[in-house]
């Protein structure tokens, strides 16, 4: 019998029941809870008049909707305070662990989960929010879920799941000098496409992606839902082991290495079979720009905007042609003459402190381009802002004309006042190009924290290693 | 939740793939703490000419007399018919309950989201994934039809079309009875509340820095 793959062996320690349909009912250990996906969801059980099944398996925090200017002004958007209130009231009605706005541990939900080690080895991690898969990065089952599956979650700790496909993508040898983990997971979407993953549970595996820091898999892992997969897997090693040790949830002494025991066994046997795989030399990774509106639409810097004339596919051709429509962009254009107006460097993708550091090399003793009408940093939590004040991060920012903001999504989505208007033009870290998303008619190009870095310098696409 | 039953209804296309959940339902809207009142803003950039806001009147803002679902009889479809990766994007529900607000009960196309597909069957509405050729042939009939309508059939798995052609279609057995009968999943799990007390003391046993 062919050994187990990583989503074989967390998926059978969570089982657990199998249905006569296919169906198995799935252990869930921890819940991530923000304040847009689960109000509803709150609101279902209190109808019903169900209970919640295990309190302390939720992590609850605003992230979406809170505004990233000075706490003391408070949520001025009479309709996202009511949500956030909503939240808080909720959090404390139950008894639920929330970090609120103010406190220094509240952040991005997918930033503080690792952050705070509520994210382990081994876990099942589920949250109303698609980039869930980013926990991946710890060898764990993480995916998003819609409202009635939070409130599933929140009456019964499991869920009813059917099992995925198993996928994996390797990325052997190793990158070039200045290629990141944000241009591996864009360069694997470019080839794999936005529904290549549909219906799978992607293990990341090669040189590449085990050379990568935690923050670099989490990146990578961010982004699979972006590839048509629901869940990233990144097998355990003593990178995961280094990053969780000693955070505040996660276990210390003797259970510590009881836990590490089991943990080196997260890993896919030698001899697993998978459904699908895929195998991508690293070598051949440059920096990556989204030119569309779907992260598949992607490209080297130093590349040209790709022409629909090339595409034999007739529907491939039309859906190309009226992406660069929306973008404002004419085919065969070098990326150095795409010129920015915004700048955001945050989310879930890419708002640690690897990433701003990375940023911040990049901008020292440099100056934002006068084209530039705003380039915003949003770090992930609160904790990752005192550090990167520590570190004097902040300073490069703001002396290189950067604002520097108070942690949530920001940007990334555009639910708060952070956004694009109609026509802008934005280099983000960010994982989604999709129209609108950043703001009603604004235009997205995905890119590494490093580039977006070169970007604001030179008011323009920039290949980062030639600046 | 209602049970699905048969039905025959207008079918409005969107002939575009990837059709993300921040278009169906962009994200303002997000900041509702309803699960109600979405359908006047689905589609609410390609729907309108003008930028919205929660809260505010859509009866004042200028339709954008292009879009399929202004026109009639689209208006009144039940029926959306749209290309690959139907839904990709975030996990937002409201997407959902927006399709299903305006009056959207089946969407077809040839593949969809997986968060998307998941969270359709909580709610009573149908997605259909049909091949590419029988998706391009809808396309093609309905460029060709005024009143475009198709008949679905969950119980035996059929689309018809008004010729009377019939395309069968895949569903898992356990969604299928579930929306068939309007079944609510956390009623059903409740019936294995002792199973998973004692998964769970199995497994916190084995592995108590869980605990």
């Amino acid at each position: 019998m062919a050994g187990k793959t990583l989503y074989d062996k967390i998926w059978e320690s969570h089982q657990v029941r199998r249905n006569d349909d296919g169906t198995a009912l799935l252990y869930i250990d921890r819940h991530l809870v923000h304040e847009v996906t689960s109000p509803q969801a709150f609101e279902g059980l209190e109808i019903a008049q169900r209970p919640l099944w295990r309190k302390r398996s939720i992590l609850a925090v605003p992230d979406h909707n809170v505004p990233t200017t000075a706490l003391e002004q408070g949520i001025t958007d009479p309709v996202a305070r009511l949500q956030v209130d909503t939240l808080d009231q909720n959090c404390d009605k139950y008894g639920l662990t929330e970090f609120k706005r103010g406190d220094k541990r509240q952040g991005i939900v997918h930033v503080i989960g690792p952050e705070q080690g509520a994210t382990l080895p081994g876990m099942t991690v589920v949250c109303g929010d698609s980039h869930t898969s980013t926990h991946g990065a710890f060898a764990a089952l993480a995916f998003g879920i819609g409202t009635s599956e939070v409130e599933h979650v929140m009456a019964t700790q499991c869920l009813i799941q059917k099992k995925s496909k198993n996928m994996r993508v390797t990325v052997d040898g190793a990158v070039g000098e200045g290629i990141t983990a944000k241009d591996i997971v864009l360069h694997i979407i470019g080839v794999i496409g936005t529904a290549g993953g549909t219906g799978c549970t992607i293990e990341f595996a090669g040189e590449a992606i085990t050379n990568l820091s935690m923050e670099g898999r989490m990146t990578v892992c961010n982004m699979t839902i972006e590839a048509g997969a629901r869940a990233g897997l990144i097998a355990c090693d003593q990178t995961t082991l280094d990053y969780v040790k000693g955070r505040p949830f996660a276990p210390a002494g003797e259970t510590w290495d009881q836990a590490v025991a089991c943990w080196n066994e997260l890993h896919s046997d030698a001899d697993a079979v998978f459904d699908k795989e895929v195998s991508i030399d690293a070598g051949e990774i440059r920096p990556q720009v989204t030119w569309g509106t779907s992260p598949e639409m992607v490209c080297s810097v130093t590349d040209t905007i790709p022409d629909p004339a090339n595409e034999p596919d007739s529907i491939k051709a039309g859906g190309m042609q009226t992406a660069l429509d929306y973008m404002g962009l004419r085919a065969n254009t070098p990326f150095n003459q795409v010129l920015l107006d915004k700048i955001f460097i945050g989310s879930c993708t890419n708002s640690r402190i690897e990433d701003l550091r990375a940023a911040a090399e990049v901008i020292k003793g440099r100056k934002v381009a006068t084209s530039v009408k705003q380039a915003l940093v949003v770090p992930g939590s609160g904790l990752i802002k005192q550090q990167a004040e520590d570190e004097g991060l902040d300073r490069i920012f703001v002396e290189a004309g950067f604002e520097w903001r108070e942690p949530g999504c920001s940007m990334c989505l555009a639910m708060n006042a952070d956004r694009l208007e109609p026509g802008e033009r934005c280099a983000s870290t960010s994982n989604r190009n999709f129209e609108g998303r950043q703001g009603q008619g604004g235009r997205t190009h995905l890119v590494s924290p490093a580039m977006a870095a070169a970007a604001a310098i030179k008011g323009h696409f920039v290949d980062v290693r030639e600046l | 939740m209602e049970k699905f039953e048969k039905f025959t209804g207008i079918v409005a296309a969107i002939d575009r793939p990837n059709i993300d959940t921040d278009a169906i339902i962009p994200k303002q809207y997000l900041k509702s703490i309803k699960r109600s009142g979405f359908g006047v803003n689905l589609f609410d950039d390609w729907r309108y000419l003008d930028p919205g806001e929660p809260g505010q009147s859509n009866t004042e803002r200028r339709l954008n007399p292009e879009f399929v679902l202004n026109k009639e009889p689209y208006k009144h479809a039940q029926i959306l018919l749209a290309r690959e990766n139907f839904a990709c994007g975030s996990s937002r529900e409201h997407a959902v309950w927006a399709l299903m607000d305006f009056g959207i009960k089946v969407v077809i196309a040839p593949s969809f989201a997986d968060i998307f597909y998941n969270n359709s069957f909580k709610n009573g509405l149908l997605p259909i994934a049909l091949g590419d050729d029988l998706v391009d042939q809808l396309f093609a009939e309905m460029e060709s039809a005024q009143d475009y309508l198709l008949s679905i059939d969950l119980e035996q798995q059929v689309v018809t079309t008004a010729e009377g052609v019939e395309m069968t279609f895949e569903v898992d057995d356990f969604r299928r009875s579930c929306l068939l009968q309007g079944l609510d999943d956390i009623g059903l799990t409740m019936q294995y509340a002792a199973e998973i007390k004692a998964f769970e003391q199995r497994y916190y046993e084995a592995m108590p820095w869980l605990k």
